[in-house]
């Protein structure tokens, strides 16, 4: 290697051998974008959401085994670990549900324009913020 | 012909081996748009049912989902959800996983622990069910 810029032309070709070559532009290189980032973290949230069935599958088991097993699993959501994790993936459901409309309307054809997406994304980002507050306060309001 | 004797655009080796896309390349795609669809409402739904029943005892909240409508909406949202999930999984190994043999296994083992964990909430929901 004779430049250090060298490092970023490091790969491999389809058969697996290492060569030395211009690859296409990566993450680094990019400013981050509402766009970019929202996609990306509909990826996040969506692989977050998935670790969350496990809590939904405990919780519906717990439920059909009676009273014992769902105490155990109301006392780990009532600690503050247990709060944590529920909000957490409040707000991953929320973002994930809001940016999901999103990319059903563009499945279904609207909302390329460049002003539409960038007004879209911001809309989602605030609607997702609101209603994870308001189904906490509603939640711990009533509780 | 060159192709076998078929009229086929297809390669008989690439038929063998169930190769190309026969008008079902799209299934994956379709599926999860379909699934997307299906759970707005029953998420909204699940949400709110939740939300409802803050506080609740282990005896309601299982009387709750043990009535017939909302058992069937539970087995619902489960089938959209654990379906919507695996899908999305499998494009997310399919980017990130190289290699045939650590893609294979790994998309093999995401679809394993999802069925066990979604045959695990079915019999959850279809006790509270016939419990009632």
């Amino acid at each position: 290697m004779r430049d250090v810029r060298e490092a970023l032309m490091a790969g491999r070709t389809s058969d697996g051998k290492p060569v030395l070559r211009p690859l296409s532009p990566h993450l680094q290189v990019y400013r981050p974008q509402i766009t970019s980032v929202l996609s990306i973290m509909h990826r996040g949230s969506g692989i977050w959401l998935g670790f969350g069935t496990i809590l939904l599958v405990w919780w519906l088991v717990a439920l059909a085994g009676g009273a014992g097993a769902f105490a155990a699993v109301q006392r780990f959501l009532g600690s503050w670990f247990g709060m944590l994790l529920l909000f957490l993936w409040t707000a991953a459901l929320m973002f994930h549900f809001s940016n999901g409309m999103r990319h059903l309307a563009w499945d279904a054809g609207a909302g390329f324009e460049k002003p539409t997406y960038h007004a879209s994304g911001w809309t989602v980002v605030a609607a997702a913020a609101l209603l994870t507050v308001l189904l906490w306060v509603i939640g711990l309001a009533l509780g | 012909m060159a192709n076998g004797g078929n009229m086929m655009m297809r390669s008989t080796l690439g038929r063998v081996r169930a190769l190309g896309a026969a008008r079902h390349g799209l299934a994956d795609w379709w599926g999860q748009r379909v699934t997307a669809a299906a759970l707005v409402p029953l998420s909204v739904w699940f949400v709110i049912s939740l939300l409802a029943h803050r506080g609740a005892d282990a005896a309601g909240m299982a009387r709750w989902a043990g009535r017939p409508w909302n058992a069937v909406l539970l087995l619902a949202l489960l089938i959209a959800l654990f379906q919507h999930l695996a899908l999305g999984l499998q494009v997310v190994i399919e980017d990130y996983v190289h290699g045939e043999a650590a893609k294979l296994g790994t998309l093999l083992a995401m679809k394993a622990a999802l069925a066990l964990l979604w045959l695990a909430a079915i019999l959850a929901v279809l006790k509270l069910a016939f419990a009632g």
